[in-house]
């Protein structure tokens, strides 16, 4: 890690502000939408509606995808954090930042459809259980991360701090999961089974599938234009700096 | 350079504590603050409950680890923050050591700084809550221990980080704070189930957790600080 490289790294943008894309449309996002509308559409008037839970059951299509692409985005974060520190290349921090924020907007999809969820099948909003509190820290977390960003204004610097905050914020997980599994364990409480998915009917496991991999391609889209977006700040900010 | 001969990592560390501690031994301000503000929130969260309906000794672990995470913060912001006035931190960069052992020496003093909070705070709780930890003693001290060690490890990386940026005193417990939710939740649970006299092997999963928690985030910080250092 030499002062050089550090220098370097703080004034240059990682891309010439001339191949920043310029308006137009996203292609790749148009696609996304019609998807997720098409998996909705789908959902609503061609998936049988379940015996006992009724038509809330239908906020799983949302609900799992939602987390699923929450984890890829954290993930996604740690990964390109251990990667920042290694190869010390600024578009990975910008990554980390878009994965991080992109993330952030499907956890909270998760803590909205959640109670939407458990009041009319739990008949309560909120429960301590491990896994809802770990998705609440999770989101807390990652709150904290973008707040971190906000707060710091060398590009090298925010991008070394938030790589270090990516990389513990994955170490954290498991420990969180730990702990508030023990304590819930510790005290049982009246929770109607959360109910899995172990023989869906033919048609509802189409549905799941057709919502996981519509909402992977919306959390790519997401990424994608959230990617573009912090390169242009970059492109600019390195134009101000000049 | 006159003094080839680097000295270990150990050494380099007790070296930087005892600065640390000398300084705030001398000025005594942070740590009286940190105590007041414990024995302060001790006495509030009193009066936040009705004693009739809850049980004082229902409380007492609770509060006992909310003060001590707060009152913990304040030493922690401290711990970075004496570098930042007249540019402390270069000379301390510029000292023959290591990262690593600036990292350890700054922990350990905070370490102090934390048990020296926590044994004045414990015979508060004990005093106004009236609770018997007499006969666990050994038991509590050793679950403050473990659980001061990992405040502490994760606590100096982030005070380190926040003294740079803008809002620094709300950013140490904003990022701090979920961290703490495996050491404080694990910390308070083994306490109150010590106080309700209950065997120490009933608390043993609640200690493998802090402890595995010690190790894990020791390592981690130590290892990412010299990342959260200026060039």
């Amino acid at each position: 890690m030499s002062d050089i490289s550090l220098r370097g790294e703080a004034t240059e943008a990682p891309v010439a502000p001339s191949r920043v894309r310029g308006g137009g449309i996203d292609w790749f996002f148009v696609v996304a939408v019609l998807l997720v509308a098409v998996t909705f559409v789908r959902v609503i008037y061609f998936t049988p509606i379940e015996a006992t839970q009724g038509p809330a059951q239908k906020i799983f299509y949302l609900h799992l995808p939602a987390a699923l692409a929450a984890f890829m985005a954290f993930g996604l974060v740690a990964l390109t954090s251990i990667l920042y520190l290694w190869l010390k290349d600024p578009k990975l921090d910008l990554l980390a930042e878009s994965s991080a924020e992109v993330g952030v907007v499907f956890t909270t999809m998760v803590l909205i459809s959640g109670p939407l969820w458990g009041k009319p099948v739990w008949g309560t909003w909120w429960t301590w259980d491990a896994r809802l509190t770990l998705t609440l820290f999770l989101w807390f977390i990652y709150v904290g991360y973008l707040v971190l960003r906000g707060a710091i204004d060398d590009p090298a610097m925010r991008a070394r701090y938030s790589a270090v905050l990516g990389i513990l914020g994955a170490l954290l997980i498991p420990f969180i999961h730990l702990s508030v599994y023990l304590f819930r364990t510790l005290h049982p409480m009246p929770i109607v089974l959360k109910p899995s998915a172990p023989s869906l009917p033919k048609e509802m496991l189409e549905t799941l599938a057709l919502s996981f991999g519509s909402f992977t391609v919306l959390f790519f889209a997401f990424l994608r234009a959230r990617y573009h977006l912090a390169l242009e700040r970059a492109a600019i900010e390195a134009e101000e700096r000049r | 350079m006159r003094r080839t001969k680097r000295i270990s990592v150990i050494a380099a560390a007790l070296i930087l504590a005892r600065k640390d501690l000398a300084i705030e031994f001398r000025t005594r301000t942070a740590f009286f603050s940190a105590v007041v503000f414990a024995l302060l929130g001790i006495v509030i969260f009193y009066f936040a409950w009705d004693p009739t309906a809850v049980a004082a000794i229902d409380l007492a672990p609770g509060v006992l680890w909310v003060i001590f995470t707060f009152a913990g913060l304040l030493g922690l912001h401290r711990s970075f923050g004496v570098e930042i006035a007249d540019r402390a931190i270069d000379g301390l960069l510029g000292a023959p050591v290591s990262r690593e052992a600036i990292y350890l020496g700054k922990a350990l003093a905070n370490l102090v700084f934390v048990g020296a909070v926590e044994a004045i705070t414990i015979p508060a709780v004990a005093l106004f809550y009236n609770m018997p930890f007499g006969g666990q003693g050994f038991a509590i001290a050793a679950i403050a221990l473990l659980a001061s060690i990992g405040l502490v490890a994760v606590g100096t990386l982030f005070s380190a980080m926040a003294v740079n940026t803008r809002l620094a005193e709300l950013l140490l417990p904003m990022l701090s704070l979920p961290f703490f939710v495996p050491v404080v939740m694990p910390a308070a649970q083994a306490t109150a189930r010590l106080l309700a006299g209950r065997p120490v092997a009933e608390v043993a999963s609640w200690l493998r957790i802090l402890i595995a928690f010690d190790i894990a985030f020791v390592t981690a910080c130590m290892l990412a600080f010299p990342f959260t250092l200026e060039e």
